[in-house]
C-alpha cells in the first residue's frame, strides 16, 4: 500500500529561525543549572553497584581461620590462568585439613570473570567491588596469601568506598607484600 | 591642557586597560567553568577557590612554554602578527562610555577615554584593522592551515562588515551623532528609549555580525578546530599564541560593551536620573554597565554551546543575501519614518 508523505513545509517563524534559537538556548541554560554529573575522584570516589567485580580477596572464619582448603578449583577455573595455589597440609586439626601455603593471583593476568568465586565450594575466594589498585610494578601487582587476607579485612564491612576516604588504604591491601 | 587633565586622563586608560585585560582573564576562567557547566561537567576548580586563579596558571604556563618559530615563515610579520590583532583589540575600549559624568571638585570628568566625534568610525575602522593580524598570521606561517584560516577571516570580514555598518547607521540617524557618549544619551530616559526596542532589527542583525567579527561560535571558521588544525594561530607557541587568545577576548569585551552602548542605554539604569545623585548615580551607571556587558560576555560562551558552526557557503549566504538586504530596508525605514517626523 502506497503512504503518502505529506512533505513538510516551514511556517514563516520556522524560516526566521528566532524561535528555534531561542528554544535552543534554552536547553543550553537548564543544562547549566542541572546537576553535574562529575566525581571529584580521589576526594570523593564511585561506589560501585552490588554485584561489582573488583579486586579477590580470601575470606577467614570468624575465628580467623583461613576458608580456603586449597582444593584448586579455582585455579581450574580460571581461564586466565592467573590462580598460582602451593597446598599443605593444615598445621591445625592435627594436619587433617588441607590449607593454601602460598596463593598467588596475577592482577595483571586476571579478567575478573569471577568463575573462581562461582567454582570456589568454601566461598572462600570473591571479588570485591574495590577497582583502584593500580601499582607501579607488575611484580607488585601479583598479590599474595597475606594480601588476600588483607583485602578480607578491608571490605568485610561493605562499606570501602563509602565509609570517607581517610581509611581507604587500599594501597595496604596490593603493597604489603614481602 | 594642564596637569591635572593630562593625569586624570592617564588614570583613565590605566582603569581601561587595566580592567579589560581583568575582563579578558575573567573570561577566560569563565569560558572554561560555563562550558563544563553546560556539559554537566565542573571544569577548572582547583586552582584557587572554585578554580579562580586558573587563568593565572594558564598564564604562567604560557610564560614558561617553549616559544617556537618554525623554519620557512616571514619572519617580521610572523612576529608582529600577533600585536597586530592585539593593539586593535585593546585600543577600540578607548572610546566607549562606561559611566556617567563623574563631578568631583567642579571638574567634569566623563567616565570615557576619549571623547572622539567620529567614535562609532573610529570603531568600524579599528574592528577591521584587527582582521589584518588574522590574515597576516595566517600568510607569514607558510602553512596551509593557517592560510585558509586567514582567507577565511578575510572572506568572512567583507560578508558581515558591511551589513554590521549599516545596523549602525541607523542608530546613527535616530541620534544624529557618531559620538558614542551622544548615543548613550539619546537612549536615556523611559524603560523603552533603549535602541534595542527602537531597532529590533538593527540589534538582530549587529549581534549575529558581532559573532562574525570576534570569530565565535557559530562563526568560528577561521579557527575551526576540526577543520583547520587551529586556524590562524596553528603555527604560534607560547606567548605569541597567548596574544592570539587575549586578543579574541578582548574583542568579545569591547564587541559586549559596543553592543551595550548601542543598543542597551550604555551605562544608563532603566527608570532613573543618574544625573541627578551624584556620585551614588555615577557608581550605579558604572555597575549597570559592568552587569549588561558581563550579561553579553555569558551570551557569547552560551551561544557557543548552542548553536553548530556555519558552513562557509551559509555564512557568505547570510551575510550577503539576508542581512545586508535587511539592514538596507532597515535605514530606508527608519530614515523615512525621521523624514516624516521631522515635517510634522
Amino acid at each position: 500500500m502506497a503512504t503518502v508523505i505529506k512533505s513538510y513545509e516551514p511556517t514563516f517563524w520556522d524560516k526566521l529561525y528566532l524561535p528555534a534559537l531561542v528554544k535552543g538556548l534554552a536547553v543550553t541554560l537548564r543544562h547549566f543549572f542541572k546537576k553535574k554529573i562529575t566525581i571529584q575522584y580521589p576526594d570523593e570516589k564511585y561506589v560501585p553497584p552490588e554485584g561489582y567485580r573488583g579486586l579477590h580477596r580470601l575470606n577467614k572464619y570468624p575465628d580467623g581461620r583461613i576458608r580456603c582448603v586449597a582444593c584448586e578449583m579455582c585455579a581450574a577455573a580460571c581461564p586466565a590462568d592467573c590462580i598460582y595455589i602451593e597446598p599443605d597440609s593444615s598445621p591445625w586439626d592435627g594436619g587433617k585439613e588441607r590449607y593454601p601455603v602460598r596463593f598467588d593471583i596475577d592482577l595483571l593476568r586476571c579478567i575478573f570473570c569471577g568463575f573462581c568465586e562461582m567454582a570456589c565450594p568454601e566461598e572462600a575466594i570473591e571479588l570485591t567491588e574495590i577497582y583502584d589498585f593500580s601499582d607501579y610494578t607488575r611484580e607488585d601487582l601479583i598479590i599474595d596469601k597475606g594480601g588476600l587476607l588483607d583485602v578480607y579485612e578491608l571490605t568485610k564491612d561493605k562499606n570501602y568506598y563509602s565509609r570517607g576516604a581517610a581509611s581507604q588504604e587500599s594501597e595496604a591491601a596490593t603493597s604489603d607484600q614481602s | 591642557m594642564d596637569l591635572l587633565g593630562f593625569s586624570i586622563i592617564c588614570a583613565k586608560v590605566l582603569l581601561v586597560f587595566s580592567a579589560t585585560m581583568l575582563t579578558v582573564l575573567l573570561m577566560v576562567y569563565a569560558e572554561r567553568r560555563v562550558s563544563a557547566f553546560m556539559q554537566g561537567r565542573l571544569g577548572p576548580n582547583r586552582v584557587g577557590p572554585q578554580g579562580i586563579f586558573q587563568p593565572v596558571a594558564d598564564g604562567i604556563k604560557f610564560l614558561m612554554k617553549e616559544d617556537i618559530i618554525p623554519n620557512g615563515v616571514n619572519k617580521p610579520i610572523y612576529l608582529l602578527a600577533p600585536a597586530m590583532l592585539l593593539i586593535p583589540a585593546l585600543m577600540t575600549f578607548a572610546v566607549i562610555p562606561f559611566g556617567s559624568t563623574l563631578t568631583v571638585l567642579g571638574r567634569e570628568i566623563p567616565l570615557q577615554v576619549a571623547d572622539l566625534n567620529v567614535g562609532i568610525l573610529y570603531i568600524l575602522a579599528l574592528t577591521s584593522i584587527g582582521v589584518y593580524g588574522l590574515v597576516l598570521a595566517g600568510w607569514a606561517s607558510n602553512s596551509k592551515f593557517p592560510l585558509i584560516g586567514g582567507l577565511r577571516s578575510a572572506a568572512q570580514l567583507i560578508s558581515y562588515e558591511l551589513a554590521m555598518g549599516l545596523s549602525i547607521v541607523s542608530i546613527v540617524l535616530l541620534a544624529g551623532s557618531l559620538k558614542l557618549n551622544v548615543i548613550v544619551e539619546d537612549q536615556q530616559g523611559y524603560l523603552l528609549s533603549w535602541n534595542v526596542f527602537k531597532q529590533p532589527l538593527a540589534f538582530l542583525i549587529f549581534l549575529v555580525s558581532v559573532y562574525a567579527e570576534t570569530n565565535r561560535l557559530p562563526f568560528d571558521l577561521t579557527e575551526a578546530e576540526q577543520e583547520l588544525v587551529g586556524g590562524y594561530h596553528t603555527e604560534y607557541s607560547s606567548m605569541k599564541f597567548a596574544m592570539f587568545f587575549t586578543a579574541e577576548y578582548a574583542n568579545m569585551v569591547t564587541a559586549a560593551a559596543l553592543t551595550v552602548t548601542l543598543f542597551f542605554g550604555g551605562w544608563d539604569v532603566p527608570l532613573l536620573n543618574e544625573a541627578s545623585m551624584g556620585v551614588l548615580g555615577v557608581i550605579l551607571s558604572v555597575l549597570s554597565f559592568i552587569f549588561k556587558t558581563a550579561f553579553f560576555l555569558f551570551l557569547f560562551i552560551w551561544v557557543r554551546w548552542t548553536f553548530p558552526r556555519f558552513r562557509y557557503d551559509q555564512l557568505m549566504k547570510l551575510g550577503w543575501k539576508v542581512m545586508l538586504p535587511l539592514a538596507l530596508i532597515n535605514i530606508f525605514i527608519t530614515g523615512g519614518y525621521l523624514t516624516l517626523a521631522s515635517l510634522r
